[in-house]
């Protein structure tokens, strides 16, 4: 290989000064997640463990109910995801190909519903959801998913990704006595796997990370999601970093993994916007 | 009805709580938070107070100091790696990590970094000999150090964006300019950045508008605190309505309109004024 340039050299440089902010805190997370308290709980604090302290994983399991916690978060991600899914379709079918009273108003209303913050409306949906008693007991489950069943900005991806196959594919469809149904399940949704892999992508993430909605609704302890569990073993045990991050790193797990896996349909879920 | 679903959902957890919102802000409620008697503008008339105008201003700071930084910071980095080395791609993953990171996990691990006592910030700034500071208790430090947190939590999604922008660039528009001797910064300035206004257009607005709702970095951080130094007008609903036992939904809910006006006003002046400036293909 040829030798790098002077003006390759210093990109490398300043490159690898930006990647320290960006890249110390993955490590700290993973790298402290095994440290023991000799290497965190003390002044200065060491960068490199001298030991794996694997305890710390274990101790996280007495401190916090980490498993169910996991299970409550695949359900709630879980349930948002294939609603958010099969609503969107349904609503972009509509959308795209039949002809509808008021359809250009209505889809208005389903753009006004992106401009709306979350926040804006958070006191009145909590009046509501809880005044059905959906923030006791295992109808909570119900609580923290019903008002996140449909999605504008998936209806949009894919009515886009529907109104790009040719008229003829669907009027060839139906001279074969293919019904909308049909056309629908068998043919678009098929075609169109990578935008709904986007929206799926996409939807799956913000329901799992979800903050503000599980903090305020949930009541037991049993039913706490993982993103607002980690934040209460964070205030529990801040004298134990180690523990605390341990619960961190296994909690990032799915999330890494969906990013690693899914990381085509990301961009292309995350841009939709923005490419046109 | 295949539209029927999305209807519903939207009628029931959008427009009706739209509607119940500047309804409960116009009306008194009791300690458990039932609405009461009517109370006009009161609501409104309180937030004209000293209190009020602190929240907006930190909302403002953070929302500066959390976006500008995380984009110009991602759209040095994107163009530095169009430079020609080598291992552009395991770089670009690596600065995209953040992405995987939710606001919780990310906060929590800040916040182990930035403990007064045993974290890694002051543990760095003991090496050099520099006095240990209270990140998030001291009030003119707190929010900056919030800021700092959510710019890394911002990060990698800004490289995604501007990756994903660099990528769609045809390679003969590069390619003719580098034959035309463009090169480095020269090549940077008139070609890559203009043909990425789009995506940067784009992550100015959808980073004002997350920013402008961010609330899990501030609950995990700061809680608001210390002397309200960290809180944003999202926090301050939260802190009315359901912290510490308050239901004040009333006064709760007036800033919720506050908010909603505020976040409407900076779509319609984004896509107003750097709508026309941006370059499109």
């Amino acid at each position: 290989m040829r030798k790098p340039s002077l003006g390759q050299v210093g990109v490398y440089v300043v490159l690898g000064v930006a990647a320290i902010p960006v890249l110390f805190p993955v490590y700290y997370g993973f790298v402290g997640a095994v440290m023991g308290p000799g290497d965190l709980a003390t002044y200065p604090p060491a960068l490199v463990p001298t030991e794996l302290h694997w305890q710390n994983v274990a101790d996280v399991f007495r401190s916090v109910p980490l498993g169910r916690f996991y299970l409550n978060s695949a359900v709630q991600a879980g349930v948002i995801t294939l609603a958010q899914v099969v609503t969107s379709i349904v609503a972009a079918y509509a959308f795209a190909f039949l002809r509808l009273p008021a359809r250009a108003a209505t889809f208005g209303l389903f753009l006004a519903t992106l401009m709306v913050p979350w926040e804006s409306i958070i006191i009145p949906n909590y009046l509501t959801v809880s005044g059905w008693g959906l923030a006791r007991g295992s109808l909570t489950y119900l609580g923290l998913v019903l008002p996140f069943l449909a999605s504008a900005f998936g209806t949009f991806l894919l009515r886009q990704a529907f109104l790009q196959f040719p008229a003829e594919l669907r009027d060839a469809a139906v001279i074969d006595g293919c019904g909308h149904w049909r056309l629908l399940w068998r043919v678009l949704v098929p075609l169109s796997k990578p935008s709904i892999a986007a929206v799926g992508v996409y939807v799956f993430l913000s329901a799992w990370n979800q903050y503000f909605w599980p903090l305020i609704l949930i009541r037991d302890t049993e039913f706490q999601t993982l993103q607002i569990g980690i934040s209460q073993l964070n205030d529990a045990e801040a004298a134990q970093p180690g523990l605390v991050l341990a619960g961190v790193a296994l909690s990032l797990l799915p999330t890494l993994a969906v990013v690693i896996l899914g990381q085509r349909y990301i961009v292309r879920g995350l841009t939709a916007g923005a490419l046109r | 009805m295949l539209l029927l679903p999305s209807v519903v959902v939207f009628a029931l957890f959008v427009f009706w709580p739209l509607g119940r919102t500047l309804y409960l802000s116009v009306h008194g409620n009791d300690i458990f938070g039932a609405p009461s008697a009517y109370v006009g503008a009161d609501h409104y008339r309180e937030m004209l107070s000293a209190d009020f105008g602190r929240v907006l201003a930190t909302t403002a700071l953070f929302t500066l100091f959390s976006v500008l930084p995380a984009v110009a910071g991602a759209l040095v980095v994107v163009l530095l790696l169009e430079a020609r080395i080598r291992g552009v791609r395991v770089l670009r993953t690596a600065f995209a990590l953040p992405f995987a990171f939710s606001v919780a996990t990310a906060s929590v691990i800040f916040a182990v970094i930035y403990n007064p006592a045993i974290g890694v910030a002051n543990g760095l700034l003991g090496a050099f000999g520099i006095d240990r500071v209270n990140w998030l208790t001291d009030p003119s430090i707190a929010l900056p150090a919030v800021c700092a947190a959510t710019v890394w939590m911002n990060f990698g999604y800004n490289i995604l964006v501007l990756s994903a922008g660099v990528a769609a660039i045809p390679p003969e528009v590069v390619e003719a300019a580098r034959l035309d001797g463009a090169t480095g910064w020269r090549l940077a300035s008139r070609i890559t950045v203009p043909l990425l206004s789009p995506q940067l257009f784009f992550l100015v607005v959808v980073s004002t508008i997350h920013a402008l709702q961010s609330f899990g970095q501030i609950h995990i951080l700061t809680k608001g605190g210390p002397d309200q130094a960290t809180t944003t007008l999202v926090y301050s609903i939260y802190e009315k309505a359901f912290a510490f036992g308050s239901a004040d939904f009333g006064a709760a809910s007036a800033q919720a309109v506050v908010l909603l006006v505020i976040m409407l006003a900076c779509t319609a002046v984004q896509f107003g004024i750097l709508e026309r400036r941006v370059h499109y293909r």
